[in-house]
């Protein structure tokens, strides 16, 4: 995989795209005045260097191969959690159950994807850790909020492990005429889902007016998201020669994708709000942010995934 | 060498954030007093601290806790050199001030806990009143208030198995000791400082 042109190339071109917006963002940096023009900076400045960690890892992670990228979404599913519940309350009857969700239902999901048992891991989650961990907490006695201690811990380990882990189980699908090329699948889900989410606030400033959801995000308007949507899913749609897909399939998966990732960003957000956050990076300063950096990735990577597989293999 | 590696080590494992609310002057004993619900807490605070402290702070253990296995004991006294106190019986001999002004009076720091036992981590208090005779013995000393919030999730009272959440430590500004200040008034002032560390 390491050799392939295709992805030399795909890299080059992002990482060109990535010395440009942090150029951009050095000069305008220089060259604020005003403190939310500052502010507007520093967050877009963030955001580029959170997309230089990105392309590092995903490069690298192109280049180990596949178990290299199982283990590697592995570890950020365990990040991800790790922010997930230490936002999300339980009690202390909860200990063992969340003990066996770290240590035991995570790293089993990523084993399951690294031997592509893919009857089992689309259903160990969701059915058997479903059913054992509430169990683990009932064992332990503690009733109170039980239905909302359940239903957080089952939600965590949904969103940040089982959503994220098909990701990488996108390497071990089997396509005619594209063995060997999977891995240019990811590029493809991460570019057109993360582009979207830049297109989406870039609409959203330039043009937007009338809000979606002013409760839940207030940035989030209906001009952006159909600005953002549709550049997304043209982009998509232009990169339809790396993927096994015909333009017009590529344009339809890259709305798909867009479109999970929106909901994605919206119901994190609303789990934010909830919680009394802005960030899950800002509450513990110096740590984490992964989870606000991949919320859109996990839920638009089983659409993509179980669309791939319906269609193509 | 050994403490430096098992302290970043204990702030990985807890995921810890120090905040310094209030930065502590470089010079002179203090006393970093802190709410407890955790094993961990001893260690994380310990291993919170910027290396020129650390090296000159000691904190208080109960010898019934660290001094009950052998890997216990070597942190305890080898690694963070705790001042381990008896809290079961407690006589004219062992009264646990008198080696916790001993430190202080050799210019190093201390750790306390000052509710004395781990709590279910919702609730601060009561501190009981070590605290105000350390104050009173050594006014000069800084008495500094440190939140721990989180670490009763990682490693709750009763369980061994440690959850890898992310915690905060966080250091505040000092309360001095008012002249003639009653001992139970210092020591509700003392339990507000802490507690007015922890984030909403």
């Amino acid at each position: 995989m390491s050799a392939d042109p295709e992805v030399v190339r795909l890299l080059a071109g992002v990482g060109g795209l990535l010395v440009v917006a942090s150029l951009a963002g050095w000069v305008l940096a220089r060259r604020a005045r005003s403190e939310s023009a500052r502010r507007t900076i520093a967050n877009l400045n963030a955001r580029t260097r959170a997309w230089w960690v990105m392309v590092a890892v995903f490069a690298f992670s192109m280049w180990v191969g596949r178990i290299g990228s199982v283990v590697l979404f592995g570890l950020l599913s365990f990040l991800a959690l790790r922010e997930f519940v230490t936002l999300a309350p339980t009690r202390r009857g909860d200990h063992r159950a969340l003990f066996w969700t770290f240590f035991v239902a995570t790293p089993l999901q990523y084993v399951l994807v690294a031997r592509e048992w893919y009857g089992l891991y689309s259903v160990m989650i969701p059915v058997y850790a479903f059913l054992l961990l509430p169990t683990r907490s009932a064992i332990a006695g503690d009733t109170e909020r039980f239905l909302e201690r359940a239903a957080k811990i089952q939600w965590g380990l949904m969103l940040c492990v089982y959503c994220l882990s098909h990701v990488p189980a996108l390497l071990s699908l089997r396509i005619a005429g594209y063995e060997g090329e999977n891995g240019k699948l990811l590029f493809f889900l991460v570019t057109v889902g993360q582009m979207s989410d830049v297109l989406q606030y870039v609409f959203g400033k330039l043009f937007g007016r009338h809000k979606i959801a002013p409760s839940v995000s207030p940035n989030k308007t209906w001009e952006g998201f159909a600005g953002g949507i549709a550049a997304a899913t043209a982009l998509g749609a232009g990169l339809w020669w790396m993927t096994p897909f015909s333009p017009l399939e590529a344009a339809g998966l890259s709305l798909a994708i867009t479109l999970a990732g929106f909901a994605g960003g919206l119901v994190m957000s609303a789990i934010k709000r909830d919680r009394g956050v802005k960030d899950f990076g800002t509450l513990i300063e110096g740590h984490g942010g992964i989870l606000d950096r991949i919320d859109s990735l996990c839920f638009a990577a089983p659409v993509f995934f179980h669309l791939v597989r319906y269609f193509h293999t | 060498m050994i403490a430096d590696v098992v302290a970043a080590l204990s702030r990985t494992i807890a995921g810890a954030n120090v905040r310094w609310v209030d930065a502590p002057r470089a010079a002179g004993s203090k006393v970093y007093f802190a709410n407890h619900s955790s094993h961990l807490d001893t260690l994380v605070l310990w291993a919170a601290l910027p290396r020129e402290l650390r090296e000159r702070t000691r904190p208080v253990a109960a010898r019934d806790y660290w001094g009950a296995t052998g890997l216990r004991r070597w942190l305890a006294q080898s690694v963070f050199r705790a001042v381990l106190i008896e809290r079961k019986e407690i006589r004219r001999e062992t009264n646990p001030l008198e080696p916790m002004l001993a430190v202080l009076e050799r210019g190093e720091s201390l750790i306390v806990f000052p509710e004395g036992t781990r709590g279910d981590g919702e609730r601060i208090g009561p501190f009981k009143g070590g605290l105000y005779h350390l104050a009173r013995h050594r006014p000069d000393a800084d008495l500094v208030p440190v939140h721990i919030d989180n670490l009763n999730r990682i490693l709750p009272k009763g369980e061994f198995l440690p959850l890898p959440l992310l915690s905060c430590i966080s250091f505040g500004p000092v309360p001095r000791l008012v002249p003639d200040e009653p001992r139970d008034a210092f020591l509700r002032r003392a339990e507000d400082a802490v507690r007015g560390l922890r984030q909403a």
